[in-house]
């Protein structure tokens, strides 16, 4: 708590704030390289720091599966300049099942924590909460900052332990034991397993610190008028998502302490006599249970995909309404569903263990509870569709992106139907069914609102636009480009085709989906070319791009757009200002739009 | 930034508790979803074959008692603070402080004679357990120790003068959580065999 004395000044001389007058600068302090740009406390540099180091780490995570394509794709093929980038992973240029495994890992790791959790959340909370509610800065600037080296510290360790001799992690991103303890039985499972625990460890704690720092700026630091029932959809979706990581990482990394002790100390929590044919022994362990570790790591892991998936929402309710003209639909629907699905969360891990042995009664109860999000997930697919009905839309870049979410929200959710059958399950566990169901519904739906959230605040964040003509490029070929990918998985998933294996050549079966196979590869490397363009129009128009000239460039109601166009360290000049009103008077009253702070006409009811 | 934040706690000063305390509450939420995991999974690997169980170390005993008696003493120091007592103050702090480490000490005595009984990490009975669930105990009171040193060390500066009493009460209500959460697990370990 040693940002007492920044916010209490105990000791410290303040500067009375009554004499200020409304200048530019709000923030008069001395700001050095370090402390602007390092070091900040600034939650709008913060933000930026998360959302750039999540770019570079969703560059990684897509190469790597351009990299695991390519051997699907082209299982036959060699490619010698392989060999020259991967070293001995990829011998006589083809990739090694090691290697193989190990992309495929990190490809999960990094894309579902460091670059959807990590860099959604991280950029999008820290950007909107303070500016959305009406805040100078977080409850506490100083645990913000630690937030986000905590996420650089876990960065670098999994990022080394890519390098390492034995490679790193390789038993799937859900490190399930006993494969992930055994060092014996993979390679993996040596050194770059411990990198990855420690890197996961490190990466909780910045979860943590952020998500603790978001619920109490949230709940306690809105400005005067800002009550619950008026806040921005996207700070309720952001509210819920921390309160979901706060509840369920801690859970994961008791799973993982256990997971190192037995890795290190041989206990036996989730090792048994196994036999291991690499060296010929069995193992001195006994009684551990590896279903225990699965159920530890799905009561976070179920939770870490409504963690991915609601900032987006959040996202795109607010998009979706500024560029209808129109108020949102069902406010109240909306954070009631929003809430229901943070419920639930926690209340269906199980139905990622139907084939686990597990009690067919219980199976059923998570079925029950797993079909009902179906429930809270449609009112916010008909809120959406209703909201754009009879709008007035405006196809910016960022509304594309959150139609686009929309749409793969609604493919991807209905696969989830299939899946959440425990009967079902039992033929599509396991296939490339499910790894269709969740790129879909969680990894390109919460890509799409990562992408309207960029295109949309980017005027606020660099007081600059994107390029309008790359962001529509961008759109449509990662749109259609997603459909294509995924789309004939689904078919790949029904007919047997198993997830994780690199050679599907030697089955006769599964021979018939070469020419797919093929196709899904070039066509993930288009896609993944148009993301690097999206990063190159990203950092040219942060130096290049068109400035910001207005303060509202859309003409929006919420706070963010009556600071000044490139906010200092406290975001407004003056006074903070007031809010009478909900942020969805859009086309109300003859009016095209109502900002959060003019106050209510002598006719208008209270909201 | 100073100057920006003052202004925004002038806005918040109709608000009911602070921030601070706001953010302790709900880290103390996390870490009892961290034991309610070990915990849960402790029940759930009692029912599976080769569980063994240990006869509790006395130590533990005097460690329950240390803790219990600092939750006394940070409670007394809070209130010599709002007293203005500050030489006493401190000397509660200090005391406080002590006796995490103490506690810590005890419960090492306790670990060493388990291990010297002959629970050992190599098993998967409540022992191996224990050795987890209180480490991290004792390490979350390290923090403390740490948070009360730190305080400590402030309210000897002679030269700032703080008569705030919020960190005071964010390190007493975390000093007081650490213990609550003590008490919980040793009648777990006692009771859940």
């Amino acid at each position: 708590m040693s940002t007492d004395s920044t916010i209490h000044g105990t000791g410290e001389v303040i500067v009375s704030h009554d004499t200020h007058d409304a200048g530019p600068e709000v923030h008069h302090h001395k700001e050095t390289f370090i402390t602007k740009y390092v070091f900040s406390q600034d939650h709008k540099m913060i933000c930026k720091q998360f959302l750039i180091t999540g770019m570079i780490w969703a560059i990684l995570g897509g190469l790597m599966s351009v990299l695991f394509r390519l051997q699907l794709g082209y299982p036959d093929s060699t490619f010698p300049w392989l060999e020259d980038i991967l070293g001995k992973w990829a011998k006589g240029g083809k990739i090694q099942p090691e290697a193989y495994y190990a992309l495929i890992t990190m490809h999960g790791t990094v894309l579902v924590f460091f670059v959807l959790t990590g860099g959604l959340s991280g950029t999008f909370a820290n950007f909107l909460i303070p500016l959305q509610i009406g805040a100078r800065d977080m409850a506490s600037p100083f645990l913000n900052m630690l937030s986000y080296w905590f996420f650089w510290m876990a960065s670098v360790v999994m990022l080394t332990s890519l390098f390492i001799e034995t490679g790193p992690a390789s038993g799937g991103w859900t490190v399930y034991p006993p494969l992930s303890a055994l060092g014996d039985a993979n390679l993996g499972s040596k050194g770059g397993m411990d990198y990855w625990i420690t890197g996961m460890a490190l990466f909780v704690v910045s979860s943590l610190l952020g998500g603790l720092n978001y619920i109490t700026t949230i709940l306690n630091m809105r400005t005067k008028g800002m009550s619950m029932t008026r806040l921005p959809l996207t700070i309720w979706a952001i509210l819920f998502t921390a309160i979901l990581g706060v509840l369920s990482f801690p859970v994961l990394l008791s799973g993982l302490i256990l997971l190192l002790f037995d890795r290190h100390a041989g206990t036996s929590f989730y090792l048994s006599d196994i036999f291991i044919s690499a060296t010929q022994k069995a193992l001195p362990n006994e009684g551990g249970s590896p279903i225990l570790y699965q159920h530890l790591f799905w009561f976070l892991g179920h939770p870490e995909v409504y963690i991915i998936i609601l900032p987006a929402m959040g996202l795109v309710s607010e998009v979706m309404a500024i560029n209808s003209r129109k108020p949102i639909f069902g406010y109240m629907a909306m954070v009631g569903s929003l809430m229901a699905i943070t419920i639930l969360a926690f209340l269906v891990w199980a139905h990622h263990m139907f084939v686990t042995g597990l009690n067919p009664f219980l199976g059923s109860v998570f079925v029950l509870l797993t079909l009902l999000i179906a429930v809270p997930s449609a009112i916010k697919v008909f809120n959406w569709l209703t909201t754009l009905w009879r709008g007035n839309i405006r196809f910016t870049p960022a509304m594309l992106f959150a139609i686009g979410f929309v749409s793969m929200f609604i493919s991807g959710g209905l696969t989830g139907v299939f899946l959440g059958n425990s009967t079902l399950d039992i033929h599509l566990h396991d296939t490339m069914f499910i790894v269709a169901h969740f790129h879909i519904v969680m990894g390109v739906s919460a890509f799409l609102g990562m992408f309207c959230g960029v295109y949309h605040w980017f005027p606020k964040m660099y007081g600059r636009y994107m390029n309008n003509t790359m962001a529509y490029i961008h759109f449509w070929v990662t749109f259609a480009g997603a459909y294509l990918i995924f789309w004939p998985m689904h078919y790949e998933g029904l007919a047997g085709l198993p997830r994780r294996y690199m050679d599907y050549s030697g089955w006769s079966s599964f021979n018939q989906f070469g020419g797919l196979n093929r196709f899904i590869s070039t066509v993930s490397m288009v896609v993944f070319a148009v993301q690097l363009m999206f990063v190159f129009n990203f950092f040219y128009s942060i130096f290049k791009g068109r400035k910001v000239i207005s303060k509202n460039p859309w003409q929006a109601n919420t706070l963010e757009w009556t600071t000044p166009i490139r906010p200092g360290h406290g975001n407004w000049p003056g006074e903070i200002p007031e809010v009478h009103r909900w942020a969805y008077d859009y086309g109300k009253d003859g009016k095209e739009f109502i900002l959060q702070t003019e106050p209510l006409g002598a006719d208008e009811q209270h909201h | 930034m100073t100057r920006s934040l003052e202004l925004n706690r002038v806005t918040d000063q109709n608000k009911k508790i602070h921030p601070h305390k706001f953010i302790l509450w709900i880290g103390i939420g996390s870490i009892i979803m961290m034991f309610a995991g070990l915990t849960s999974a402790y029940v759930v690997k009692r029912e599976q074959p080769g569980w063994t169980t240990y006869v509790t170390p006395v130590a533990f005993y005097y460690s329950t008692g240390i803790i219990l008696i600092s939750s006394l003493t940070i409670f007394l120091a809070g209130k010599s603070f709002r007293e203005r007592r500050m030489i006493r103050y401190r000397k509660l702090l200090l005391a406080t402080a002590f006796m995490g480490l103490a506690f810590m000490f005890l419960q090492w005595l306790g670990f060493r004679h388990l291990w010297e009984t002959g629970i050992t990490f190599h098993g998967s009975g409540a022992g191996q357990f224990l050795y987890i669930i209180a480490g991290l105990h004792a390490l979350h009171v390290f923090g403390g120790v740490i948070a009360l040193f730190v305080v400590y060390i402030r309210a000897r500066n002679t030269k700032i003068r703080s008569y705030n009493t919020v960190p005071v009460d964010v390190v007493s209500t975390y000093w007081h959580f650490v213990d609550l959460l003590w008490i919980y697990l040793f009648i777990f370990f006692l009771m859940v065999r």
